[in-house]
């Protein structure tokens, strides 16, 4: 399977979204700039985490305007898998290829830790790896990663099964304890209705090795090697 | 055409949280300054925009909060002022 991981000027996740698809998963990955309008037949696009435009205006505000986002978009739209971790997710509501938006960390600190998530949500193409509830650990590194929406859109969203990750405790609870960043009903990581764009504030490309702390996050790729095809 | 100054203010909506504002307001409140209800804090923007009219300016400002400047999710946009530049 072919991964296309896009660049941004300030984008500081790419390598590690590549080291995650090719080394520990064997698939083969390109890297495209984000004025190209050629994804190279990728079946997969992951807009990875960082800083695009320094964080200018809002996270991932103009971002949302490079010329590769017309073929994100294009590829969102037949149905084919995108990921956005961390800036990426902000890009990705940004653009409104997902519901919400990201706002400033309640605690207004940049939080870079381990939290635990809780498998919530019914989108196969990434959930099939875990088991329904399933509790992973895996790091976060933001400033602006409280999920916010209109209550409409927040129970759309869990109607729906969009809410794939939860912030939670070691035993699974989901808390305002155990809330980093105040994200509206805990939620870490959305889908589209589709179920193949999936955002998250956590990195699941820093957790593929047990060696760095946490190999939770593999699951999340196996799947959509699973569905895609290797 | 002429260049018009546009102020806009963009604010986090009401009712969604403003971690920033609201450590103003407590320190505001530590400060003796009870009569403060509310503190939200936004961004200011100043742009020098070419056009046939001040209405034409602000119009295109619009358009520009719209696509870009701010987020509809999460804030207001209010034109603060328009002047000759």
């Amino acid at each position: 399977m072919k991964f296309g991981i896009v660049t941004f000027p300030g984008s500081n996740c790419d390598v590690d979204a590549i080291h995650a698809v090719t080394d520990q998963l064997g698939q083969t990955a390109v890297s495209l700039w984000h004025r190209d309008h050629d994804t190279q037949g990728c079946d997969v696009l992951i807009l990875p985490g960082g800083f695009s435009y320094g964080d200018a205006l809002r996270a991932g505000a103009i971002a949302r305007f490079s010329p590769i986002m017309q073929e994100v978009q294009a590829h969102a739209e037949r149905g084919a898998p995108v990921i956005g971790i961390c800036n990426g997710f902000q890009i990705l509501c940004e653009s409104h290829l997902l519901p919400g938006a990201l706002m400033r960390n309640a605690g207004l600190k940049f939080i870079c830790d381990w939290v635990h998530l809780k498998v919530d949500g019914t989108a196969p193409l990434y959930l099939a790896g875990y088991s329904p509830d399933q509790v992973l650990r895996i790091p976060i590194a933001h400033g602006e990663g409280r999920f916010a929406a209109d209550d409409a859109t927040l129970d759309a969203l869990e109607h729906s099964g969009q809410v794939v990750f939860r912030y939670c405790d070691a035993e699974g609870n989901v808390s305002d304890a155990a809330n980093p960043n105040g994200a509206a009903r805990g939620i870490a990581g959305i889908t589209n209705a589709a179920g193949n764009v999936l955002g998250m504030m956590p990195h699941p490309e820093r957790a593929v090795e047990s060696l760095l702390g946490s190999t939770d996050g593999l699951p999340l790729f196996e799947s959509l090697l699973a569905r895609v095809g290797a | 055409m002429s260049r018009f100054r546009v102020s806009v203010h963009i604010v986090p909506r009401k009712g969604l949280l403003d971690p920033q504002g609201k450590a103003v307001a407590d320190a505001l409140h530590a400060l003796g300054f009870a009569d403060v209800e509310d503190t939200r804090i936004g961004r200011h923007i100043v742009l020098d925009v070419n056009a046939d009219s001040a209405a034409a300016a602000e119009l295109s400002v619009k358009a520009m909060c719209d696509k870009l400047l701010a987020n509809p999710v999460t804030e207001d946009y209010q034109i603060a002022s328009t002047v000759t530049a």
